[in-house]
């Protein structure tokens, strides 16, 4: 039997000891005696968020494929466990073998959000692996970040041995076969980084130095090695179809935020909303074929036991074949009583059948998008959602027998008036109105719209990506705009209103478009205590604020700048397809407002046709 | 047919709290394929019911739990396939068919179980402490702090202790367990750290539940059945 890392009285005495024993249905166990290569991936969050991941699974089921490597998976320790690793000098391990993480070949850290950035340095830090890859040694190993944050990694990147840009299924097998070579050469360390450096994709921040002009932006970015780089070109899977799918999961035992299996039907988006980052990072759109996703469904279920099934893309409803899927989902699925949830649907007849089908209408609520208040702003991001369309799907939804509808907005998006914010409580309202034209004895009760907003954070690659942030307490402001207009509503009763903190955002917009300078506040702030800064309870704003003001960087330098067009931005380097051109076209076209057809209906020439696949070439060969 | 599933979780598992070996069965039995009965409406729930809940950090050879099925199946086939789909640390050892109905339900039966207790190295209660075993066993009344959500109360919980002998470095306990009269080896074992006048820290015991009974005895007399006797094997 394997010999736990944590003994019983620390296991006993901890939240939630399934975190760290491992031993889940499907977790791959190979003897360390015959693999070459040992892998430890990393999701810098909790166990049950980091084990709700996709992305995780997939390349956990690729890499164990290969006979010759070992992958292991490894979570951040929560406070509780952290503080007796502390004491009693517990490296971190990783959860098959519970071996240190300080052995292995590789620790691969996915970078999913900005505010898990504090816990990479607490992983590193556990794992007693030196945190700035300068101070690394032959004895550690090599660290690697990857996923849509790395599409920024500067703020990370002294940390960083290297970065993937781009999708894992790729080239992944490329670099662990040099690895190979590489270990059995006995070469030194910056010579495997400088293999590495020439595999697409593969980015080596220690191989470029970073000039600044005298405000502080960047005056030049440029390589010092020769086996690195000009531009870094994200790495994309084309035929999305015949590529790894993990057909067994790992099963937590407890439940994890995401309790079911997911099933990604598509990769990419056709909207082009501006303000989002995945829907410029993963085009060109690709489907998965449909045969594929009945025959991965039926696997899935039988190798998990699930309850429950969900499909995964951003925006299902673009998915060709969806009613063809959703036919074979409902029959495989009521036989097996497995429950299907069906998230990120256009809410139409369609899908309103669908769900009265699949889910119980009373229990269950209804969500919108809308994104903006006002039709105005809604073009100027280019969400091409209508308010005649909303309150047609809320009018036909309530008559179906639903009566509670949530809806998510953005506040501070750029342009945005007071009339923009206060619109956000006008459709509410609306929507209200909708249910209360039923005739009373025909409908349920009171009708329950919660209305969420978060605060916009312009992200690298999209075509807001220029825009200036706002300051907390103008942020506070403007939810303070929204709750007292819906206060004012006739049916402010069936309202509900909440909002996202303040602080965590502008924390959010330093880290996602920052420059290399943030890292030494990132590690400053880690150092005064900062971890876990995505769980409210957790968050410290003051640390942070502590770590810029002793190290004379002004955060917002990051926030409230609305950044030319001529601007070297710190991610310049990179190449997604999607062309800075297009990006500069869309900035421009939302400051006029007018919108951009989705991919399907005509192409507007973002780039991404480089990649010669997806939706680009729908209906053309 | 309802049948009676007995299993063993040790090693690792033993830090699973019993809510998650409930979910980890449900998909353990849709991943063996068998085939369970459920609830009805739209989130149905498989029919299962545990006889009794296993404490965190505690090692089992003797757990239940009854399950519903629509197509019967042989016991041989039904284990067979349980521990193909079973992890490291979980074993099926029988299943086996029971009567149906309310009055056969696995929880309602519990009336007693058997406990192995050890001591972590060098946590003993004193040198000598297998002399005092009988004589903790020949008091009158041994009574104990039991603590509850509001507030504490002394109970004497030497009706509840059936049997307690040495077993060479171990002790071997039956204890009265179920919904009507209970007492846990942690409370048994707590009382005689008293009595050899040392300090109790739950930690200095591995706790191992061997076997859970149902009382089969009529007006007072005991005749406890394991509950897995009271199945019949499926051909």
């Amino acid at each position: 039997m394997r010999r736990l890392a944590l003994n019983d009285e620390i296991l006993l005495n901890i939240e939630k000891p399934a975190r760290y024993i491992g031993n889940e249905v499907n977790s791959v166990m190979k003897d360390k005696e015959k693999v070459d290569i040992r892998f430890a991936m990393c999701f810098p969050d909790v166990y049950e968020i980091g084990m709700s991941h996709l992305g995780i699974q997939i390349l956990y089921d690729m890499f164990n494929q290969r006979e010759d490597t070992w992958c292991e998976r490894v979570y951040s320790p929560w406070p509780d466990l952290d503080k007796v690793m502390r004491e009693e000098q517990i490296p971190l391990f990783a959860l098959e073998s519970q071996d240190p993480v300080k052995d292995f070949d590789f620790l691969g850290i996915t970078l999913q959000y900005e505010m898990c950035y504090t816990n990479i340095l607490q992983v590193l830090d556990l794992s007693r692996i030196p945190l700035r890859a300068a101070d690394r040694t032959k004895d550690h190993p090599f660290v690697m970040g990857g996923g849509p944050c790395a599409y920024n990694p500067e703020p990370l990147a002294p940390f960083f041995d290297m970065f993937y840009i781009g999708e894992g299924e790729t080239v992944f097998n490329d670099l662990l076969d040099i690895y190979k070579e590489w270990k059995k050469s006995g070469k030194s360390r910056k010579e495997f980084l400088e293999m590495a450096a020439q595999v697409p994709g593969i980015y080596v921040p220690a191989f470029y130095d970073v000039e600044y002009q005298e405000d502080g932006t960047i005056k030049a970015f440029t390589p010092n090695n020769p086996h690195a780089k000009e531009k870094i070109e994200k790495q994309v899977v084309m035929d999305v179809t015949h590529t790894y799918y993990p057909r067994k999961p790992v099963v937590p035992f407890i439940k994890a935020t995401q309790d079911r299996v997911v099933l990604e039907i598509q990769r990419g988006c056709i909207r082009g909303c501006r303000f989002c980052q995945a829907g410029m990072l993963y085009r060109p759109t690709r489907e998965r074929d449909l045969e594929f996703l009945k025959d991965t469904a039926r696997a899935l279920i039988e190798s998990t036991g699930h309850e429950e099934i969900s499909l995964s893309s951003l925006s299902s409803s673009d998915y060709s074949k969806l009613p063809e899927l959703i036919d074979y989902l409902i029959e495989e699925c009521s036989a097996r009583k497995v429950n299907i949830s069906l998230p990120s649907l256009r809410i139409d007849a369609f899908s309103l059948d669908v769900m009265s089908k699949v889910q119980d209408i009373k229990k269950s609520s209804l969500t919108f998008a809308p994104e903006a208040g006002s039709q105005r702003l809604r073009d100027v991001i280019n969400k091409g959602l209508t308010e005649k369309v909303i309150l047609e799907g809320a009018s036909r939804a309530f008559q179906g027998g639903w009566t509670r509808v949530k809806l998510y907005f953005m506040l501070g998006l750029p342009t945005e008036t007071e009339g923009d914010m206060k619109g956000i409580a006008h459709l509410a309202e609306e929507i209200a109105k909708k249910y209360y034209e039923i005739p009373k004895d025909q409908r349920h009760g009171r009708c329950q719209i919660v209305v969420s907003t978060s605060f916009f954070v312009p992200k690298p690659f999209t075509p807001f990506q220029w825009a200036g942030m706002f300051r907390k307490e103008d942020y506070l402001d403007k939810a303070k705009v929204v709750k007292e207009e819906i206060r004012a509503q006739l049916n402010q009763k069936s309202i509900k209103y909440n909002y996202h903190e303040a602080d965590v955002t502008v924390l959010e917009g330093i880290l996602a478009r920052g420059d290399r300078k943030v890292a030494d506040v990132l590690e400053a702030a880690y150092q005064k205590g900062a971890v876990f800064d995505s769980w409210s309870e957790y968050f410290r704003y003051d640390l942070w604020m502590e770590a810029f003001e002793e190290l004379g960087i002004d955060p917002e330098f990051y926030t409230l700048r609305e950044r030319s067009l001529e601007e070297i931005l710190p991610w310049d380097f990179i190449s997604i397809g999607v062309t800075k051109d297009f990006l500069k076209r869309e900035w421009k076209k939302a400051m006029k407002g007018e919108v951009t057809p989705n991919c399907r209906q005509q192409c507007s020439g973002c780039g991404a046709g480089a990649y010669k696949g997806g939706v680009c070439v729908e209906g053309k060969n | 047919m309802k049948v009676r599933i007995k299993f063993a979780k040790q090693g690792a598992m033993k830090f699973i709290g019993h809510l998650d070996i409930m979910r980890y069965f449900q998909k353990a039995v849709k991943r063996a394929g068998l085939d369970a009965a459920y609830s009805e409406g739209f989130s149905p729930h498989m029919i299962m019911s545990f006889a009794a809940p296993l404490g965190v950090g505690v090692t089992s050879e003797g757990e239940y739990f009854d399950l519903e099925l629509k197509t019967p199946m042989s016991s041989k086939e039904a284990v067979e396939r349980l521990n193909r789909v079973m992890v490291d640390g979980m074993e099926v050892r029988s299943v086996r068919e029971v009567p149906e109905g309310k009055k056969g339900k696995a929880m309602s039966l519990v009336a007693a179980a058997d406990y192995l207790v050890s001591f972590r190295e060098g946590m003993e209660p004193g040198e000598n402490w297998k002399e005092k075993v009988p004589a903790f066993m020949e008091q009158q009344e041994i009574r104990i702090l039991k603590k509850t959500k509001k507030n504490e109360k002394e109970v004497d919980i030497k009706p509840y202790i059936y049997e307690m002998e040495i077993r060479g470095e171990r002790i071997f306990l039956k204890l009265a367990a179920g919904s009507v009269k209970n007492t846990k080896p942690e409370l048994v074992m707590e009382a005689f750290f008293a009595f050899c006048g040392r300090e109790f820290q739950p930690l200095s015991l591995l706790i191992h539940r061997m076997e859970v009974y149902a009382e089969l005895g009529e007006e007072g007399e005991q005749k406890l059945v394991s509950l897995e006797e009271l199945g019949e094997e499926i051909e």
